[in-house]
């Protein structure tokens, strides 16, 4: 089980919790503060076009994992299914309709306020349509702004998809924005957040990236999925998100001086024994446990899948202030669940190669088909191109139900072992040579 | 004319033959044919057509073929159809198939094509996206460009470029399938015993696997049959079974429904086959806009659809007042997204109308039907009771 003991705080981690709070606040207080609320997704999400209509958004899934985390998932699920919903189905959704049955109480413990505008910008999962068509019955009246992202069908962004998006921003998108927050579109506004969102994320790949040193002073899956936090949800394109990477990077350079390992919330991993590769979201319900496991056998999570879900930055996209409409296109397209499954394993291949990866894991989750329809494909592939060992595991994001502990740790302890066994024999054959 | 029966066997031997020899017959006697395979639901057939290719839906393997490989690739939560398709693209069920198109209803089938890709199946494997805007200009323009991949896809194969004349000629054809194929559901309406649930399910199916004309020739003679007396009036309800667009339920399910005193009025197991309602335009000068506008403005609704706007709970229910039915039979694939993520929207529609409604779960390979026979019994049993 988890260890009791209070975990160690950066400052970054402090400004973060800061900067959610001041978040949650500001919802709680829409209806005073005269601002309008969306409720939108993170992949693929227009954050800059919403912050420049004065309006604060709501990101779903961003609840939800924040109620698994704080332990309320099972009962938000548990009512979900009592009004219909399989046990079957993602329970991302589950545990967001059960948040809204139960106050819609948000992870500060402040209300969220309804919607004034539900805008459909999703990317890579269909379930997020459905989702929608749930919230869209839940709020009638409320007016509903759809942008479809076609999906990269032949690993790449053509011309003609561009334009759709572009077209369905000016024509679907904002005008419902204009009309709901009652602003006009402001073009250099939006442009000017856009540099401060490629500013942003210059830095959060300079600070991924950092784990390329060996050994990695970040972990790139646990702590990374805190380190995507801000430019993944409401922060992108402000200053404070600027200055929230500014500080981290500065604790990372500091760390890389030092020559020191991940902060973990069991105190600093102080012998890299393993260097992962990491594919599919985390559990959420069990996370701490989940990382100690990893943490317990010097375990390091140089890469991952999951922290490219708001943006595969590391492969060279940014925000661009000189075409905001047709980067935020692009931005749509190119998130990681919107990669075909070749551009995903090509993605995932190098990252086991330029991060000295021993192995790769995969953590397949139950609800998830968006992740999960094909991993097995991948790992296939990945043993097969990297040659490194690859490992498997299943769980929830925040279905305590499907977080079995003791099962996880077997299978990552035998893991474990066969990276350990494969280490000895690769110095062996070093040393014969 | 063929006898009604001998009629249904055939339909039934075409329908689950997963070797498809009918569409390869029917490519080998000429060259330059091409056969494109589609998941389920819905592709504009009429496109493949033009271009001289028979277009095959691959629907599953069903309780036809044991699973073995396509378990390896697929998690125990997971639906089923997928595995099944892989494990016939493994053992090469699939090898005279040029092409393949996997329709953007859910993350199993996109993640599919890339499987395809990624194991190289045919000689294009292609991701068929829907617009999820609705107007002309905007989604109707995405849909054209969609569609002309798929013609340079089939281009690139057999080199043919597909005129005006041709697509309406293609047209044309698939109307009048869609309209052979409202009739028998029109006359079912009043007589269902004249062809049961799963005979009409037999000769849709076999539709999917066979070239467009001879299919209509077929639909014309059922047609014929069923105009006339055949089969006993049972004292049965009637239903509309809705959730099955995609996996299909086993014929056995289909079966004990029947049995346990049910008429399937209405149903989405060849949900493709009837996407579009009506006919579309066929003299016309740009056919693409005309298959776009059908797409956008004469779809019908399914769960594998966006629908805000049109909510699906209404058109359901309104389908179950148009077909004069008692109830609805709410029967989707386990670990189907789309059909499971509606159902509690779908229901509350249906109580709000005061229609009744039970609800299953299957997997295309079920053996087991009793307790199945059993519900859908005490359903019938409870409707005519209070009726
Ligand atoms: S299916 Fe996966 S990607 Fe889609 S909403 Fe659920 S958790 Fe998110
Ligand atoms: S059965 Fe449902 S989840 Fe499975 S492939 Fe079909 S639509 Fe997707």
């Amino acid at each position: 089980m988890a260890d009791p003991k209070e975990a160690i705080k950066e400052n970054s981690m402090i400004i973060q919790k800061e900067m959610l709070a001041r978040q949650f606040k500001d919802l709680s207080m829409a209806k005073e503060l005269g601002k309008k609320v969306v409720y939108t997704f993170v992949p693929g999400n227009l954050t800059e076009l919403i912050l420049s209509f004065d309006m604060l958004p709501v990101y779903p899934e961003i609840n939800a994992l924040q109620s698994g985390m704080r332990k309320k998932s099972a009962e938000y699920i548990r009512d979900a299914e009592k009004i219909g919903f399989s046990e079957d189905v993602c329970t991302y959704v589950k545990c967001d309709i059960g948040m809204m049955l139960n106050g819609n109480i948000g992870p500060t413990g402040e209300k969220i306020p309804p919607p004034d505008l539900l805008l459909l910008s999703y990317t890579g999962c269909f379930t997020f349509l459905k989702w929608f068509e749930n919230l869209e019955r839940l709020y009638p009246g409320v007016p509903v702004a759809m942008l479809h992202t076609p999906y990269q069908e032949d690993g790449v962004m053509t011309e003609d998809q561009i334009n759709y998006m572009v077209k369905q921003l000016k024509e679907e998108v904002i005008p419902k924005m204009e009309q709901v927050s009652g602003q006009k579109y402001d073009h250099a506004r939006l442009s000017k957040m856009m540099e401060n969102s490629a500013k942003a994320e210059d830095l959060l790949v300079k600070i991924l990236e950092s784990a390329k040193i060996v050994p990695s002073p970040i972990d790139a899956y646990f702590a990374g999925v805190y380190y995507i936090g801000p430019i993944f949800t409401a922060f992108r394109g402000t200053g404070e998100a600027v200055d929230y990477y500014t500080e981290l990077w500065n604790e990372v350079q500091q760390r890389i001086k030092l020559g020191l390992g991940p902060v973990t919330p069991e105190g600093e991993i102080k012998e890299e024994k393993f260097r992962l590769v990491v594919e599919g979201p985390p559990n959420w319900t069990n996370f701490r446990e989940f990382w100690k496991i990893f943490y317990d056998m010097g375990a390091v999570i140089v890469a991952s899948s999951y922290t490219k879900v708001g943006g595969v930055y590391d492969l060279g996209f940014r925000h661009d202030p000189k075409e905001p409409l047709e980067s935020l296109a692009k931005y749509c397209m190119g998130v990681y669940t919107n990669m075909n499954l070749p551009q995903r394993v090509d993605m995932l291949e190098k990252y086991v190669n330029e991060y000295k990866a021993d192995g790769f894991l995969i953590n397949s989750i139950k609800s998830c088909n968006s992740f999960s329809a094909g991993q097995l494909m991948i790992m296939r592939e990945i043993e097969q191109r990297a040659g490194v060992p690859v490992g498997f595991i299943e769980s929830d994001l925040v279905d305590p139900r499907y977080f079995s502990y003791a099962n996880i740790k077997n299978r990552l302890e035998s893991y474990f072992q066969m990276l350990e066994q494969r280490k000895i024999i690769l110095k062996q054959e070093e040393a014969t040579v | 004319m063929k006898s009604l029966d001998q009629i249904i066997a055939e339909c039934e031997e075409i329908a689950f033959d997963l070797k498809f020899s009918r569409a390869r017959k029917w490519k080998d006697e000429q060259d330059n044919r091409v056969i494109v395979g589609y998941l389920p639901t819905y592709v504009p057939r009429e496109i493949i057509h033009a271009a001289n290719g028979i277009s095959v839906g691959i629907m599953g393997t069903g309780d036809r073929k044991q699973i073995i490989k396509g378990d390896a690739y697929y998690q125990s939560y997971i639906c089923h159809l997928p595995r099944g398709v892989i494990e016939m693209a493994l053992d090469n069920n699939l090898d005279a198939f040029d092409g393949f198109l996997f329709p953007a209803i859910c993350d199993c089938i996109r993640n599919l094509s890339g499987m395809f890709k990624l194991s190289k199946k045919g000689k294009f494997q292609r991701y068929f996206d829907y617009p999820q805007n609705f107007s002309s200009s905007i989604g109707g323009k995405f849909y054209i460009q969609e569609l002309e991949k798929v013609l340079e896809d089939i281009f690139n194969v057999n080199g043919v470029r597909v005129t005006a004349k041709a697509l309406n000629h293609s047209i044309g054809l698939y109307n009048k399938n869609r309209h052979l194929i409202e009739t028998i559901y029109t006359i079912r309406q009043s007589t269902p015993w004249r062809l049961s649930a799963v005979e009409t399910y037999y000769i849709l199916r076999a539709g999917q696997c066979m070239p467009v004309e001879d299919h209509n020739d077929i639909l014309e003679q059922v047609v014929a049959h069923i105009q006339k007396e055949r089969g006993e009036p049972m004292d049965n309800i009637r239903v509309v079974v809705s959730g099955s667009f995609c996996e299909q339920p086993p014929i056995g399910l289909i079966k004990s429904i029947e049995l346990a005193g049910c008429y399937i009025l209405d149903d989405d197991f060849m949900l493709g086959s009837r996407f579009i309602q009506g006919n579309i335009t066929d003299d016309s000068e740009d056919p693409l806009h005309a298959l776009s506008e059908a797409y956008l403005h004469q779809s019908t609704f399914s769960s594998a659809f966006y629908d805000v706007g049109n909510p699906k709970g209404k058109r359901l229910v309104e389908l179950v007042r148009k077909r004069a039915s008692d109830g609805i039979i709410f029967c989707a694939a386990s670990f189907c997204d789309p059909a499971l993520l509606d159902r509690p929207e779908l229901q509350k529609e249906a109580d709000a109308a005061g229609i009744p409604h039970i609800n299953f779960q299957f997997h295309e390979n079920t053996g087991q039907f009793k307790i199945i026979k059993e519900q859908a019994g005490t359903f019938s049993d409870s409707i005519k009771l209070w009726a």
